[in-house]
């Protein structure tokens, strides 16, 4: 019998995601996917398993879960308290999950969407080649208490080894390129840009996160009358209102309103992760640069797998410790190593 | 600006623009480059989709030398005069029943205004208006049609319509769209289809395609209740006939 997933009690915004769903540009769908893709890597290293497994992401808080088998999970993105039949999880670990234990997961700390992965993925049916829920779209739906998620076989035993993830979940300095329609906003304007401090709005979603700032908006003149054009994550929208809103994973194709730079995608996770007030500047960067990180970050992910270590837990809170081999490749304390 | 023009779309891609606004040869330059880097199948190129006037090739810029695949567009360019290529084959002529204006579609007499021309007549040219599908984009199957005459080039409204229902025909700067889901628009909302661009889980979960034609004449409220009871295919009691 292969294994399943119960949601005993699922909180306002669960959804499945992966790496998102390409080829579909043309009609009208973007990828979508993971808010934070880099919390899929993190997740597939920890369970030693590909990123394009799906993982159940949770906008602000979590739910409480239940295996039909022994599985394994992992924790990354949003910080979130977690427990496993009431002792408490490592967040940004691997931990094995007993079949009937309740894996109860409460709201997020730090960040604002968190990640609970499974050895051998969700296993739903795709959806024109993904598992992605495209909320937006209409694509998959939110995931509702009572539901039940088919489980991948999973071929890896290890657990209980952590992640420190990149530091990305406090909002702070976020590098764009200029966009196509960067020039149509004046030097001043760009400047002025720059130089401010922006809070997240709490009107954020996976579609796109609205930055609030003090002082007049951002425009450029002529911005209801452009002609439409393509759109991607990750772009800074201006809207009628001067205010700029970042587009995320579920945007739209196509939009009319002038965009003033781009957020590089490896620091899109960033706005996806600062919870509503956290302060954020733009900083322009340029094309060369932004390849250069965007190269390194390709092979930070590339390598997440050797920055995986055992957790270290302190022996006293182990219930089962004599179930542990504590020791092994036992020495001799007598013969001199150096002889013979 | 000289046309064709090559930008780079953050990371995430390369931009082909065929001209700076909306004009029917540039829709129809885009259209054909597109359907000719599908043929060509660079390996660097993940997806493309066109938009109004431009073409765009999805390549991951961190991965590739951008003077690599600038090359390739170049070359390829260079190839034919693209505004001078024909529509896509296997184009269809759509007719969607449409309500005008009442509480279904608020600002039909707004955008009248807005153009010059009295609702009565707004009704009537635009029911009987013909546009084409320029581009789909936005949301799943989503139409931007037209174009429409120019005294509907009405720009788009400051605010944001918080929201209008699925089907909605909405205006501005000469076209026309019918919303595939609820949303937020700048547009104005104009008349009510049961029309729906995207039927996921069908055989055919994109209704439209660039090129197809669309007609949307009047129908009264009742009919569109009507309409809305009886169909479960999501035409929306649209006829369609093969243009050739």
């Amino acid at each position: 019998m292969s294994a399943a997933l119960d949601i005993l009690q699922g909180g306002p915004s669960l959804s499945i995601q992966d790496m998102g769903r390409r080829g579909y540009r043309a009609v009208g769908l973007t990828e979508a996917g993971a808010m934070d893709p880099e919390a899929l890597h993190e997740g597939a290293a920890l369970l030693h398993q590909s990123p394009d497994f799906a993982a159940i992401e949770m906008a602000g808080s979590g739910g409480s879960f239940r295996a039909t088998a022994d599985i394994r999970i992992a924790l990354t993105g949003a910080t979130m308290a977690a427990s496993l039949d009431g002792e408490a999880l490592t967040w940004n670990a691997s931990h094995a999950m007993p079949a009937g234990a309740t894996l109860t997961i409460g709201g997020a700390r730090r960040g604002s969407y968190g990640y609970l992965h499974i050895g051998g993925g969700i296993a739903t049916d795709p959806v024109m080649g993904s598992r992605s829920s495209h909320l937006r779209a209409g694509v998959g739906q939110t995931l509702e208490t009572e539901d039940t998620l088919p489980i991948g076989p999973d071929v890896h035993t290890e657990v209980s080894n952590g992640l420190t993830p990149s530091d990305r979940f406090d909002g702070g300095k976020v590098r764009i390129v200029a966009s196509m329609q960067t020039e149509a906003f004046d030097q001043d304007t760009r400047d002025r840009f720059t130089a401010t401090t922006f809070r997240r709005d709490p009107r954020g979603n996976r579609m796109g996160v609205r930055m609030d700032s003090e002082g007049a908006g951002f425009s450029t003149g002529s911005g209801l009358s452009i002609v439409s054009e393509i759109v991607v994550a990750g772009d800074i929208q201006i809207t009628g209102d001067g205010a700029p809103f970042v587009l995320m994973c579920e945007c739209q194709t196509t939009g009319g309103y002038p965009r003033i730079g781009t957020v590089i995608p490896c620091d899109l996770p960033r706005i996806a992760q600062a919870q509503p007030g956290t302060a954020i500047r733009f900083e322009f960067i340029t094309m060369a640069q932004a390849i250069a990180l965007g190269q390194r970050h390709a092979a930070d992910m590339a390598g997440l797998r050797s920055r995986v270590a055992p957790l270290i837990r302190d022996p006293a809170t182990i219930r089962d410790l004599l179930s542990y081999t504590l020791i092994s490749g036992v020495i001799s304390a007598t013969t001199n190593p150096f002889e013979e | 600006m000289t046309e064709p023009l090559i930008r780079t779309v953050g990371l995430s891609g390369i931009l082909v623009t065929f001209a700076q606004a909306m004009n029917e040869p540039a829709n129809r330059a885009a259209l054909a480059f597109r359907a000719a880097v599908e043929e060509a199948a660079w390996p660097e190129v993940t997806e493309t989709s066109t938009s109004l006037v431009s073409t765009f090739l999805a390549v991951d810029l961190s991965a590739t030398p951008l003077g690599q695949i600038t090359d390739r567009i170049q070359s390829l360019l260079a190839t034919q005069d693209w505004t001078q290529a024909p529509l896509p084959a296997g184009r269809t002529l759509w007719h969607v029943p449409t309500v005008y204006g009442t509480d279904l579609a608020p600002q039909l007499e707004e955008a009248a205004a807005v153009a010059g021309v009295d609702p009565d007549a707004a009704i009537a040219e635009l029911s009987t208006s013909r546009v084409r599908v320029l581009t789909i984009g936005f949301a799943p199957g989503q139409p931007y049609m037209g174009e429409l005459s120019d005294t509907w080039n009405i720009p788009r409204q400051e605010g944001l319509t918080k929201s209008v229902p699925p089907g909605a025909l909405v205006i501005a700067i000469r076209q026309l769209i019918t919303f595939t889901n609820a949303s937020p628009t700048g547009w104005r909302h104009i008349g009510q289809t049961a029309f729906a661009n995207f039927r996921p889980g069908t055989d055919t979960p994109f209704a439209l395609s660039p090129g197809d034609e669309l007609t949307f004449p009047a129908i009264t409220r009742a009919e569109l209740e009507d309409i809305r009871a009886k169909d479960t295919s999501g035409n929306g009691g649209a006829s369609r006939e093969a243009l050739t």
